[in-house]
């Protein structure tokens, strides 16, 4: 995946010189994860730019760029350092449109590597996607294959509102697949149905979906059919396909790695609650991170994983 | 600090001026019609906010010498983040005032509106920044936007204003920092009007002048008499000038006195003086141009009390056409959140 998002940010930098990129040691190095890898070499460090340490700085002049009609792709290096430009990302990026009645778009694109599994404990593990879903103003993407996340960035790059492009670090290499050539592009808001079912909905996003696919294929065995929906952007969120799931199957289990009180999960499981009352024949139940910080010797039994999102879909599957 | 031991010298030979004062007489002029007509709108503003016809006002009374001074030194080619007092270098840039009024009163005119509170105008007709109420957030995304300038070779400059208490603030650091590190084109200008809401600039910071904060970033930091408009003029020329040729980002601290509360809604008898408002109002810029365009023969009394006539028409009639004008439609409530209007409901 991760050379997905490399090839997404050549496509665009060789497609639109206002395109630049920007954040702590993505140039000469090629950034901790090799996202910028050759980018620097190729488009020179004016459009490839080495910061110094400063996460508002990285995100406050992106947003100048932006004002000015360039199209910064900012790195965060770990989401879980996002914090000092959440400033600069709420009350600014997500407000300028709105503010300026439309004089002013920015439109900034944050990359940023998320979520666990890859023993980083407190503060290189965490999934923060509720806090700038909350944000209006503000797309959040995640995607959860190479070809998605190739055709995410470059719609986000090209889109005409601020993104917040989270990607799945756990699985930047775990997880192969083919990629499209060039001008590649998957839309924002749609989400994915990738394994049809009739008696389960399972809504997942990013480093989730392999696990949620592969409980999917466990329960098939058992003569349970689960659909896996990936819901691939947060913000818009495709609120038909997750009715229409649930319309078909009357059962919804929701997985994410964050903590469970507000997450995504509680956002999801209140539009079924609103619209979807009437078709669900199970209580809507929630496969997610605890309410804890995020740990680092335990993060196995922290992160939700096929066995116990299998076990969630069964106990829904078999509720009366 | 007090009014008295804080005078800043002269930053030029008023005598060369006397000799050349021909080449002055417009410039000096136009600033003193918009300080006038600046401090027409606060009094006025002022006074309908307290009858309640406007909802919020930030007067910039005090403060005229630096936007007048700072806009006239500008091309149109340079780009303003204001911070809450530099309305006036939108209308001194060209922005119509009655724009601006339509924009005091939240009308369906105003160009974001009615969405911000006031004293928050947007005016990217005269690349006059929409500003937050966040403190010091501007800051970095000026030196941004001078990136942009330095790197598509355009000609322009950036002016990022913000007052002492922001340089407290983050952005203040990563701003000056970074820019001293990319050599953009900006010039940061902090308004020290000695007041952060309650708290003055000795307890915000160690240092004596907070020009000396430039020094920490590799860049030149200066004093200047805020409420002087020809040092103001001057400096921000000059510094512009520089920073055109590629010498680099400046820091210019404009000593200040703020002669009204923080906003309509701060009472400064619980935290000030009982003197600071007088020993203030002993530094208005307004009486010190208009003394020196009397004792020159620049300005006659009788054309004074024309143009303060002129000014005082001109804020009322845009007063009166704002007050006239509809609220801002309610589908606008949905509008501008993203480029289109389909993604997601919005709540609704």
């Amino acid at each position: 995946m991760v050379q997905a998002i490399n090839r997404a940010m050549f496509e665009a930098m060789r497609a639109d010189p206002n395109v630049l990129v920007l954040g702590e040691d993505v140039g000469v190095n090629g950034g901790v994860f090799r996202a910028t890898e050759g980018l620097q070499k190729e488009f020179g460090p004016d459009r490839v730019l080495d910061t110094p340490l400063s996460e508002t700085g990285i995100v406050g002049t992106a947003v100048g760029m932006a004002l000015y009609g360039l199209k910064p792709v900012a790195e965060i290096q770990f989401v879980d350092f996002i914090y000092p430009a959440f400033d600069q990302i709420v009350s600014e990026i997500a407000k300028f449109r709105y503010r300026s009645g439309g004089q002013y778009p920015c439109h900034v694109v944050i990359r940023s590597p998320y979520g666990g599994g890859i023993k980083g404990g407190l503060y290189h593990s965490q999934s923060p996607e509720a806090y700038f879903a909350h944000t209006a103003g503000l797309k959040v993407v995640i995607p959860s294959t190479p070809a998605d996340a190739k055709g995410l960035l470059l719609s986000a790059i090209f889109d005409d509102d601020p993104v917040l492009f989270l990607e799945p670090k756990r699985i930047y290499r775990a997880v192969t697949g083919e990629v499209p050539d060039g001008d590649h592009r998957v839309q924002i808001g749609q989400a994915a149905t990738v394994r049809p079912g009739s008696d389960v909905s399972v809504f997942a996003y990013g480093a989730m979906m392999p696990p949620a696919l592969q409980a999917a294929e466990t329960l098939a065995a058992e003569g349970i059919s689960a659909e896996v929906v990936d819901l691939r952007s947060l913000v818009p969120l495709d609120e038909a396909a997750v009715l229409a799931s649930v319309e078909k199957t009357g059962r919804a289990v929701i997985v994410h790695e964050a903590p469970r009180f507000c997450g995504f999960g509680a956002e999801l499981s209140a539009i079924l609650a609103e619209k979807a009352l009437y078709s669900l024949k199970a209580p809507v139940v929630r496969v997610t991170g605890y309410d804890t910080p995020f740990p680092y010797a335990l993060e196995s039994l922290y992160l939700p994983g096929a066995d116990r999102i299998a076990h969630a879909v069964r106990a829904t599957a078999r509720a009366a | 600090m007090s009014p008295d031991d804080a005078l800043v010298p002269l930053t030029y030979d008023p005598t060369e001026l006397d000799r050349s004062l021909a080449g002055w007489r417009r410039t000096l002029l136009d600033g003193y019609r918009w300080m006038l007509l600046a401090r027409a709108l606060d009094r006025r503003m002022l006074g309908l906010q307290r009858q309640g016809r406007v909802g919020f006002y930030g007067a910039a009374t005090g403060q005229e010498a630096v936007s007048v001074g700072a806009a006239l030194a500008l091309t149109p080619d340079d780009w303003v983040f204001p911070g809450l007092r530099e309305q006036l270098i939108a209308l001194v840039r060209g922005h119509p005032l009655p724009t601006y009024v339509h924009h005091l009163f939240a009308t369906d005119l105003d160009p974001a509106r009615g969405r911000q509170m006031p004293c928050h105008p947007t005016a990217r007709d005269v690349r006059y920044v929409s500003m937050s109420s966040v403190i010091g957030t501007q800051i970095t995304q000026g030196v941004g936007l001078a990136y942009a300038l330095k790197a598509k070779r355009q000609p322009g400059a950036v002016l990022a204003f913000f007052g002492d208490g922001a340089t407290s603030a983050n952005d203040f650091h990563a701003g000056l920092n970074l820019a001293g590190v990319w050599r953009t084109p900006v010039l940061f200008c902090c308004t020290n009007n000695q007041w952060a809401i309650s708290q003055p600039v000795e307890r915000q910071t160690g240092v004596r002048e907070l020009a000396q904060k430039a020094a920490a970033y590799g860049l030149p930091g200066r004093r200047v008499d805020g409420t002087d408009l020809i040092a103001v003029y001057r400096e921000v020329r000059d510094a512009l000038a520089r920073i055109r040729s590629g010498a680099g980002p400046e820091m210019l601290e404009f000593l200040l006195y703020r002669m009204t509360a923080h906003s309509s809604s701060d009472d400064p008898t619980r935290y000030q003086a009982a003197d600071w408002m007088s020993r203030a109002a002993a530094r208005d810029p307004v009486p010190r141009v208009e003394r020196f365009l009397l004792d020159t023969g620049l300005l006659t009394e009788e054309a004074r009390g024309r143009l303060a006539e002129e000014v005082d028409r001109e804020v009322r009639a845009a007063v009166a056409e704002a007050e006239a004008a509809p609220p801002p439609d309610p589908a606008s409530l949905f509008q501008d959140v993203f480029a289109s209007a389909s993604p997601g409901s919005f709540g609704r």
